[in-house]
Order: structure tokens, then sequence, then C-alpha cells
């Protein structure tokens, strides 16, 4: 019944990207499929991404989304607020460090810095660059879910500290080498995986509704924004320092 | 299948991380059983399964449709002629701008990141937000992003002044916007971009550097990202706003 009834979701939304594509397809573009893409491949494909998104949000309810929200409260009747901050560093610098989108952007990244002479274009040094920006990027999220769940310990503004980490981007973005900023401004975007955000998610509201005196709504999100802000923090800080050394 | 198998076991680098530090945790710090331990686990193969199906599917079906057409919209026998040597318009990649919001919009929709974030706010509002309102919100942000997105490739418009407005934008909407709705707006920027619409986007934004010339492909390719994650702040707290002033005016 469940199932059913999540599938039917699943094939809700996805109708509107299979009309858009069906509707460019079929009344601007007016070409064939070229060689090696054929429609029942199409289809197939399709079928597997509307029960992929079925099992998958069935998986958050059975099982991301209480094992978070129990640790949370387990966290919170405990009282360790040091263990808490370990976790939520571990759990950023753990889920991010081997991203794959994230290893795709640092090697992507490392020859465009390469190509505009800010390191040497060798392989090692193109290597050692990728991999300094990864961890530069994984700090950056463990330190990001580490401040964002200290917030919601101590009841801070959240419109408050993400204006000024806006505006530390926006200082920093005056600073820090050309070539350094797009990189920068792309990490924000890949390090919050679709399996991250809904753990995350479930931590912070888990919290927020755990301790007294705060509230799910005003406390319980933001530590995605957190995480979405400080990668660019980071890099840019990165970049400026990288770029005294070359 | 062989294919299945890898993707399967990048999805399964991607949990291990996740369970090493859960589990972990859960029996070496805190010490007590996990509640419905059975159930838990369960959930967590199907996530696992789930995730694989979902980024298979994505791969034989979805991107190479999305690229496809990304490149023939942009290719130069789709865009109306020109006389030899003439600037092309702005205006001429009208089905360019129009594909990027209606791809952008349609492909957020169904993004699993998002489905679960409005899930958890629908519950814990109790009621007053809508998860499919709040979704439409975001991809209609989304939306907007990826055509600024696509028209400042077309323009050449520098993208840290498009960003730095975005942020004005943002600020200034945070000091009018119902306290409530505040972190939520925040959290919709960075949701927006985990799987389905980045590969399709980048396609795009490749494509239109290619066919623009004096665009540089890797230089103009990824500004789409960044606008494509501000925007949704900015619509997810106009819905607020608008739900707030449309509250107000209903008579009692």
């Amino acid at each position: 019944m469940v199932l059913l009834r999540q599938t039917r979701d699943s094939l809700r939304d996805l109708a509107p990207v299979v009309l858009v594509v069906a509707f460019f397809q079929l009344v601007v573009i007016r070409q064939p499929l070229p060689e090696g893409l054929e429609l029942l491949d199409l289809l197939g494909g399709l079928v597997m991404v509307v029960a992929g998104l079925t099992l998958f949000i069935l998986g958050l309810r059975l099982g991301l989304f209480p094992a978070g929200e129990h640790l949370a409260r387990e966290f919170a009747r405990k009282g360790s607020v040091a263990w808490l901050l370990l976790f939520a560093f571990a759990l950023g610098f753990g889920t991010t460090v081997a991203e794959p989108a994230l290893i795709a952007v640092a090697g992507k990244a490392a020859s465009v810095v390469a190509d505009a002479g800010l390191i040497a274009t060798s392989e090692p040094s193109q290597a050692s660059f990728a991999f300094q920006l990864r961890m530069v990027v994984a700090l950056s999220v463990g330190s990001a879910v580490t401040l964002g769940v200290l917030r919601i310990l101590e009841g801070w503004p959240l419109h408050l500290m993400i204006i000024a980490g806006y505006a530390l981007v926006m200082g920093l973005t005056l600073l820090a080498p050309a070539e350094i900023v797009g990189i920068a401004y792309d990490s924000g975007g890949v390090t919050t995986s679709t399996i991250t955000v809904p753990l995350v998610t479930a931590l912070g509201i888990g919290l927020a509704t755990s301790i007294q005196g705060r509230n799910p709504m005003l406390d319980g999100f933001g530590l995605i924004a957190f995480a979405s802000v400080m990668p660019i923090i980071f890099v840019l800080l990165f970049g400026i320092l990288r770029g005294g050394l070359a | 299948m062989n294919e299945m198998l890898i993707v399967l076991r990048s999805t399964l680098l991607d949990i291990l991380p996740i369970v090493v530090i859960i589990f972990g945790f859960q029996y070496l710090v805190i010490r007590r059983p996990l509640q419905r331990l059975k159930q838990v686990l369960a959930g967590f193969v199907l996530v696992l399964l789930g995730l694989t199906l979902f980024l298979v599917g994505l791969e034989t079906a979805l991107f190479p449709m999305g690229s496809l057409m990304a490149e023939q919209l942009t290719s130069r026998q789709f865009l109306p002629a020109v006389v030899t040597e003439a600037q092309r318009h702005w205006l001429d990649y009208y089905w360019v701008y129009l594909f990027a919001f209606a791809i952008g919009a349609s492909t957020t929709i169904a993004e699993p990141a998002l489905i679960a974030v409005s899930l958890k706010a629908g519950e814990i509002s109790g009621g007053t937000i809508d998860p499919l309102m709040l979704r439409i919100a975001v991809a209609l942000g989304m939306a907007f992003g990826i055509t600024l997105g696509a028209l400042r490739i077309v323009l050449g418009l520098p993208l840290h002044w498009l960003v730095m407005g975005a942020y004005l934008l943002v600020i200034l909407q945070t000091l009018r916007s119902p306290r409530s709705i505040i972190p939520l707006a925040y959290d919709s920027g960075g949701v927006t971009t985990s799987t389905i619409t980045v590969p399709i986007i980048a396609a795009l934004g490749l494509g239109l550097a290619d066919a623009i010339p004096g665009r540089d492909p890797v230089l103009d390719g990824f500004g789409m990202i960044a606008l494509a994650c501000l925007f949704p702040i900015i619509t997810v707290m106009g819905y607020a706003q608008l739900a707030e002033w449309w509250e107000r005016r209903q008579p009692r």
C-alpha cells in the first residue's frame, strides 16, 4: 500500500521532466534520435528512475530519518557537547571527502589552475593540488556542520551568521585569483549529496526538537546552508594563500 | 549489467562512511542499541538500491537525452540563419532560455534531496508548509537561476556581479520575510544541486559556451550552478511573503 502510493508520487514527480523532454524533442527540435539512443532504452531508463526514486524515499523514511533523529535525541539526552561536535565534524568531513562529484571537480580545477600558470602543469603537482583542494572542501564541510550544530545548541540567529558569511565571500572574491573564484562558487554546490542532505536535516531537526527552548522550524534547519557557504569561503582563502606562494 | 555494478559500488562507497559514523557513535559513544535496528538496516539497503537504480536510469535515459538536446538547441544549424559575419542578437537564443527554464524547473521537482527536505518541513511545520508548494517555489527559483546563467553566457556578463546582486536581494528579503521561513529558505539553496540537475545544466552551459564566439567553456560553463543555488532562497522567501500577504488579505 505504502509502496503503491510512493510509486504514484514518483510518477507524478517525474512527469514534468518527461513532458519537457517530449515537448522539445517533438515540437521544437524535430529530429530523429541519433544512432545509439534507442527509444526502448530511454523507456527502460525511465522505469528504473521511477523505481529507484520510490525505493530511495521509502528507505529514507525507514532508515536514514529515524537513525539521524535517534542519534540526535541520544546526544541531547547524554548531554556531551564535545562528542556531539566531534560527531558533527566526522559526518561533514566523512561524507564529503569521498564524494565522487567533489573528486571530479577537484581534478578539473587542478587542470584549470595549471593552465592559468598558478601551479606547475606536471602530473604530481596537479594531483597534489587536487588532493589539497579536496581536503580543504572536506574540512570546510566538517567545520560547517560543527558550527551549525553549535548554533542550534546556543540558539544563535542563523540569518546574521549566513549574511556575515556572504559578506566574507564578497570580500574574499575581490582578493582571490580570478581562476579560483569559479571553482570556489562551484564547490559550494557539489558538497551536499543526496544521502547527506536528508541525514543532516534529520540531525538538525532531531536536536532542535530535543533541546528545551528550541523551535524545530527556526533552529532545526540551516545546517545545509552552512555546508553550502563554508566551502566557498575556505576555497577562496585557499586560493589566496596558494596564489601568494606561487 | 556491468554499469549497474559500477554505480552500485560507488553508491556503496558514498553510504559507507555514513553507516560507519552512525553505528560507530551509536555503539562506541552512546553505547545503547539502536531502536528498531532491523527496520533501519532495511531502510539503508533500500536507500542503496533505490539510489543505484535511480542513477543508472538517469544515465541511460535522462542524461544522454538532456545533453543531446542542449547540444542541438545551441548548434548553428538550429539557430535562425544570419548573414555571414553578422553578429547574432541575444534574443536569437530564445529556445535555449525556454529550455533552460523548463528543464531546470522540471528536474528540480524530481530531485530526491529536495523531496526529503520538503517532507521534513511539512512534518514539523504542522501543515502550514505544503511540501509540494515548497518544491514548486524551489523549482521556480532554480529555473530562474539557470535561465539567468544561460543569459549571462550569451551576453558575457561577469559572474560575480550577478552573484553579489543575488546576495543583496537575499539580504533585503531576509529583513522582510516571516522569521520561521528563513532557515528553510537558506537550506533550499543547497539541496537543489545534487543528482539530476547538475549534469544537464553542465551540458547546457558547456554547449552554450562552445557555440558562442569568445566564450571559454571552462571559465563560463560553471556559473550556472552558483546562480542556481541562490535563486531558490529568493523564491522560497518570496513564497512565504506572498502566503503571509494572502492570509492578511482574507476577510475573517
